[in-house]
This record gives C-alpha cells, sequence and structure tokens, in this order.
C-alpha cells in the first residue's frame, strides 16, 4: 500500500464536518422529539381505539418498517412538490425521519402499555387509588422502565439512519464528507472522519443513556 | 419526459432480482463473517474476544452508507478498485457479520454452561462441542432474531442504489428522472421491497412466539 494519507485538508474543513455533525444532532433530535408525541398518540389508538383506526395504525407500522428508509425519503422529498408540498432538503428528510421512526417508537410505546397486566390498575383502584394515581405510581413507572431503554437505542439508530439524507443532500454530517470529498478529492479521509464522528456521537448517547437509566430505575433490569 | 408504460414495470421487476440476489449473497457472506465473530466473541482468550466485541461496536456505532463508502473508496486507495457490485457485497458483508454475530452469540450463551461442561468432560474436542452440543441447541434461539434480521438486510441492499448499483430502487430512480412520477414509482417500488419483507416479519414473530411457548412449558 502505496496511499499517503492526507488530514491536512480534513483540518481545514472542520467547520463543514461541525456544521454536518450539528445539523445531524438537530435532524435526529427533532425527530425524535415528534416520533415520540406521535408514537404515544399512536399506541394508545394502536392498543385502546377504535377497530379502524388500530388496522390503520398497525398497517402504517408494518408498511413503513417493512420498506427501506432510502425509498421512503425519496416517496417524500420528489412526491411531495407534486401535490403542491414545495420542501427543502431539510424539511424532506426531517418528514422522512418522524415518519420512518414514529412506526418504529410507536411498537416500543406499545410493547410498554401492553407489559402491564391489568390486574395491577384493578388492584390499585381496589386499594383505594384514584386514576391519576394508579396511572402515576403503578402504570407509568413500570412502563418507563419498559419503554425508555429502547428509545434511547432507537435514537442511535435513528442518528445513524439520518446520513441516508445525503442521498437528497440535506446539509448533515454525511453529505458534508461527500462536499469535502468532492472538493479535496480526499475520498477516504473524508468519510473515515466522518464515520468517527459519528462513532463518537453514538459512543457519547449510550453511555449517557446508560447513565440515565442507571439514575432513573437504579440498577439496570436484565431483559 | 414520458409516461409510464408496462415496459417500466418489467423493468423494475427485473431489477428487483438484483435486489434478491444482492441480499441472498450478502446473507451467505454475513452468516460466514457472523459465525467467525459469533465464535471469537464466545472464545476464551481475552484478546479475541476483545476483536469481535471491537468488530462488532464499530460496525454498530457508524452508518452502513459510510462503510459502504469507504469499502468502496477504501479499494481505490490501496489499488484494488473494487467496484460498486464488489463493494457493495463486501461492504453489505461486513455490516450484516456484525449484527449476525451479535445475534448469534445470544443464542451460543443461552446455551447452558452445564453442557458445554459435560462435553468437555466426556472428552469432546472443541469443534465436537460446538458443532454437536452447542449448535444444535443455539439454533432454535437464533433462527427467529435472523429471520427478522434479514427483513433489515434487504431494505440494506437499497443502499446499493447510492453507490451506483442498479437494483431496485436504482431502476426506481432512474425511471422517475425519465417519467417524473414519484408516488407511482417509488409507490411500486416499495410495494415490492414490502411483498418480499413483509412474509419474512410475520415469520419471525410466529417463530419467536412459538419459541416463547417452548421456553414456557
Amino acid at each position: 500500500m502505496n496511499y499517503i494519507f492526507h488530514f491536512g485538508d480534513m483540518w481545514n474543513a472542520r467547520d463543514e464536518f461541525i456544521a454536518g455533525a450539528l445539523m445531524t444532532l438537530r435532524l435526529s433530535a427533532l425527530a425524535m422529539i415528534a416520533s415520540l408525541f406521535i408514537a404515544i398518540l399512536g399506541a394508545l389508538a394502536r392498543t385502546s381505539g377504535p377497530k379502524p383506526l388500530r388496522l390503520l395504525v398497525a398497517a402504517y407500522v408494518e408498511i413503513i418498517r417493512n420498506t427501506p428508509f432510502l425509498v421512503q425519503i425519496f416517496m417524500i422529498f420528489f412526491g411531495l412538490p407534486t401535490v403542491g408540498l414545495r420542501l427543502d432538503a431539510n424539511e424532506g428528510a426531517l418528514i422522512a425521519l418522524i415518519l420512518n421512526g414514529s412506526a418504529y417508537t410507536i411498537e416500543i410505546v406499545r410493547a410498554g402499555i401492553e407489559n402491564i397486566s391489568h390486574g395491577q390498575v384493578e388492584g390499585a383502584l381496589a386499594l383505594g387509588l384514584h386514576r391519576l394515581q394508579t396511572f402515576r405510581l403503578v402504570v407509568l413507572p413500570q412502563a418507563l422502565r419498559i419503554i425508555v431503554p429502547p428509545l434511547g437505542s432507537q435514537f442511535i439508530l435513528l442518528m445513524l439512519n439520518s446520513s441516508v439524507c445525503s442521498a437528497i443532500s440535506a446539509d448533515e454530517l454525511t453529505s458534508a464528507a461527500l462536499d469535502v470529498q468532492g472538493r479535496t478529492f480526499r475520498a477516504f479521509e473524508a468519510f473515515i472522519v466522518a464515520a468517527a464522528i459519528y462513532f463518537a456521537l453514538s459512543l457519547l448517547f449510550s453511555t449517557a443513556f446508560a447513565a440515565i437509566e442507571r439514575v432513573a430505575f437504579g440498577k439496570r433490569i436484565t431483559r | 419526459m414520458r409516461s409510464f408504460n408496462a415496459g417500466d414495470l418489467t423493468y423494475l421487476l427485473l431489477a428487483a432480482r438484483w435486489t434478491v440476489v444482492l441480499s441472498l449473497i450478502a446473507f451467505a457472506g454475513g452468516g460466514l463473517v457472523g459465525l467467525v465473530i459469533a465464535l471469537m466473541r464466545v472464545a476464551e482468550a481475552r484478546p479475541v474476544r476483545w476483536f469481535a466485541i471491537g468488530f462488532i461496536r464499530l460496525f454498530q456505532g457508524t452508518p452502513l452508507l459510510l462503510q459502504l463508502f469507504l469499502v468502496f473508496f477504501g479499494g481505490d486507495m490501496i489499488g484494488v478498485p473494487l467496484g460498486a457490485w464488489l463493494s457493495v457485497i463486501l461492504g453489505l458483508s461486513l455490516n450484516a457479520g456484525a449484527f449476525l454475530g451479535e445475534i448469534w452469540r445470544g443464542s451460543i450463551q443461552a446455551v447452558p454452561n452445564g453442557q458445554i461442561e459435560a462435553a468437555r468432560a466426556l472428552g469432546l474436542h472443541y469443534g465436537q462441542r460446538m458443532l454437536r452440543v452447542v449448535a444444535p441447541q443455539a439454533l432454535r434461539t437464533a433462527i427467529p432474531p435472523t429471520v427478522g434480521f434479514l427483513v433489515n438486510l434487504i431494505k440494506s441492499t437499497s443502499l446499493a442504489a447510492i453507490i451506483g448499483f442498479v437494483e431496485l430502487t436504482r431502476a426506481g430512480q432512474q425511471l422517475n428522472n425519465a417519467t417524473f412520477r414519484p408516488f407511482l414509482i417509488f409507490g411500486l417500488v416499495a410495494s415490492v421491497y414490502f411483498v418480499m419483507c413483509w412474509p419474512l416479519t410475520i415469520a419471525a414473530s410466529r417463530l419467536e412466539r412459538r419459541l416463547a411457548l417452548a421456553y414456557k412449558r
């Protein structure tokens, strides 16, 4: 191998990488928050809504989970403008990430809700707790224990998945690497730097989420 | 711009063959890598285990798209231009290997330790222990998540489109550029993926339920 690595150009492009990483974080965080809201509504509809609504949510989840994210992005980014909704790449990416993330998050929240046995709620009510207390003291703490750990992994998956948004040139980290690569012709270095940033971010978040779980739930429950 | 016709539909379906071929090859390659990684992950020597852990962390902690780019351009860098086809196969296999390795490690470790100790006491050597004692029991727990992972793998092959390999998604892009009917074309593309993935999703959850029942008894 007689290739000489050249990271000087990467250092000069550091502002682009930082801007890209920040956009990646922004897209991921916004998408995660929005999908969490959608997921709570979706999971409630899926578990206790009227039958047509339940089927609708189930269909949505299955369609999203069984088709590639890239195709979903293309459909949104190229499709929506044909019905008069003009989007820039970042907006298209965000919508795609929300729609995709929601499907997975609905399943996570649903698992948390379904895991609490009805007997516990009845027991709490029989003990004289009123509805709100039952929810706050019995249902919520147990549901959160089940929901929060996979939500952390879901956020990291979402962040890594957002690199696919470079296919429509959203201004995130992978696009930044592609730009730097196009300008400097240092493909390998540009992608190594981007990969290292993603890796550092996923390591950072998984450590942070583990710490949060430890503080919130005490000893980590083994699954 | 022209209109979408029956020939275009055939073109899409023919391109879908490449998605299937790519998925099968990547699964075979990933299975091979995954087997090695899983065995390394449960090996007795620490450095071997650490290598496997590092491999899994690296591939699970970075985006698949960048892994494909790195293989694609990495080949050029060391003077072995791989081309889109080979780099996608290599990239997907390494990535699938990390995920399958982690899945299979779990299955291997789910086999009670007493079984391995008994096999050792009976004088079976490593190969016999793994093949005759561990593998048949690990296989049962390994199958449902492996089928589930296949769905992910099929969806991942769509990223080959970004490298420039003409499979289902890339064919959809080409047709969309020519006809500009995004909802129709990407709807069709998505349907083809759905037809491939959904049966696997259902199979995976059925197998999982059956396994859970078996353990309850």
